[in-house]
């Protein structure tokens, strides 16, 4: 039987993590941007948009991202595409993230009084100016902390596209249990692995909701 | 519709109302308003709460849309689906309310060049200045750097006028905007507004003051039950009310 030293256990747990932080940043990128776009597409009352976020963020939210990752693997592949785990755990997760992100931003956004709506707009700003100067910035303070906080669950989440083929920490540490007979040890590097990883994430948030305070 | 006689600027209303209705559901609110204000009028609508006087001032610049009747400023009917035209509109309609709303994220001058910068493209440097001029005039020339939570009220609402005269408008309606205020701070803002109509801008105020209503206004607009219940000059009005709904009013307010 092959030993295994505990750098060796690291290393190996450290390369497969590279991949839960590239799946987590591709579905913070993609979740955020694709996020961003329903939430300005809902708030601009756009034909049938209000109906058709709110239909899209109910279904995601509504079903497992387990189920979720299944069936775009699968559902992809039935549909002809030559899928790979990293597509389909992409495009999954992107979509995931943004539907709780549009709708935790959708909250913030109506949580700004109407007041500074109606005083942007008798100041004859477009849509457009009333969001990026005078709503966004005042939702974003408000924003943040929820915000890291669904990050850190998507970074969590990640685990989970282990289910289509795809070797994340996770997914690495319990073959890395199998041939070394040490769970406690491998999954307790895990643990800490994943703690590393959203640790600064919140001490961040706390910084920039700081730095957010309004300018003078 | 016939062209209209073509009209000298000083005979053509500025805001002309005709025959406005406004319905929220089944509730009436406005029922068929006839107004006329002229370039440098200064008019104060009183009535009950209720009475619509709000609405009637927030139909002016499009904050809220009436279903029957025609509304101009400047000749020009309001277009509340036209981005553009609603843009041209507010540039020469400005609003103060009565919850001040500055944007709090943003300094007090900041507060007051933001609108310039968008939507005149003024560059950063001629805002600012025109910002400082602003504020001076309004009192707060030392302020240019609070922000709207350190500031008082009385002090809030003088930066939203400065504010609104940042975009040059012809016109200025004023939602009751002492109304949140405490007493001792509504005669700094009254002030303001009086200097304002000193200086020739045209005001379409709605006031619970009614001292102030007689002294400035030209013009004394009686709301009641969403119809315009009696206008004329503020001597007139007060001193001999014609019909015992404004009576009942003036008296209710002593």
């Amino acid at each position: 039987m092959v030993e295994f030293s505990l750098w060796d256990i690291a290393r190996h747990l450290l390369l497969a993590l590279r991949w839960t932080a590239g799946l987590s940043l591709i579905a913070f990128v993609g979740g955020g941007a694709v996020g961003l776009a329903l939430l300005v597409a809902r708030t601009a009352r756009w034909p049938g948009a209000q109906r058709g976020v709110a239909l899209y963020v109910q279904l995601f939210q509504g079903t497992p991202l387990l189920m979720q990752l299944f069936l775009t693997y699968f559902g992809l592949a039935m549909l002809g595409m030559e899928t790979t785990p990293l597509t389909a755990a992409s495009l999954c997760l992107t979509l995931y993230a943004s539907a709780y992100l549009t709708e935790i931003w959708r909250g913030c956004v109506e949580s700004i009084p109407r007041g500074q709506w109606e005083a942007s707009a008798s100041l004859a700003m477009s849509f457009g100016e009333q969001l990026r100067h005078v709503i966004l910035p005042q939702a974003a303070r408000m924003a943040i902390a929820p915000t890291v906080g669904f990050l850190v669950q998507v970074i969590k989440g990640t685990a989970l596209a282990s289910v289509i083929g795809f070797v994340e920490v996770t997914k690495a540490g319990q073959m890395i249990a199998n041939a070394t007979y040490q769970p406690f040890l491998v999954y307790s590097c895990v643990g800490l692995m994943y703690f590393v990883l959203c640790f600064p994430l919140s001490w961040w948030s706390r910084r920039i909701e700081r730095s957010l305070r309004p300018k003078r | 519709m016939t062209q209209p006689e073509p009209a000298t600027p000083s005979t053509l209303p500025l805001i002309d109302i005709r025959g406005l209705r406004k319905r929220y559901g089944d509730n009436e609110v406005l029922k068929g308003i006839d107004l006329q204000i002229h370039r440098r009028e200064v008019v104060c609508i009183i009535g009950k709460s209720g009475s619509g006087k709000s609405t009637l001032l927030r139909c002016i610049n499009c904050l809220e849309v009436f279903q029957e009747g025609a509304l101009t400023v400047h000749g020009q009917p309001l277009q509340p689906d036209n981005a553009q035209a609603m843009r041209e509109l507010r540039q020469n309609v400005g609003m103060i309310f009565q919850s001040f709303n500055l944007f709090p994220h943003l300094s007090a001058g900041r507060n007051v060049m933001l609108a310039p910068t968008l939507v005149k493209s003024l560059p950063q440097a001629e805002a600012r200045r025109r910002a400082e001029q602003l504020l001076e005039r309004v009192g707060l020339g030392t302020k240019f750097d609070s922000l709207p939570e350190q500031l008082s009220g009385g002090q809030q609402q003088r930066v939203a006028i400065a504010r609104a005269l940042a975009m040059d408008p012809e016109v200025l309606l004023c939602d009751e905007v002492t109304s949140a205020l405490d007493p001792e701070l509504v005669g700094e803002v009254l002030q303001v507004v009086e200097s304002l109509a000193e200086q020739g801008m045209t005001l379409v105020m709605v006031t619970h003051e009614m001292n102030f209503a007689r002294k400035v206004s030209d013009r004394i607009i009686f709301m009641h039950q969403g119809k315009v219940h009696e206008e004329g000059p503020p001597e007139a009005l007060f001193s001999q009310p014609a019909t015992p709904e404004l009576r009942q009013f003036l008296s209710a307010m002593a």
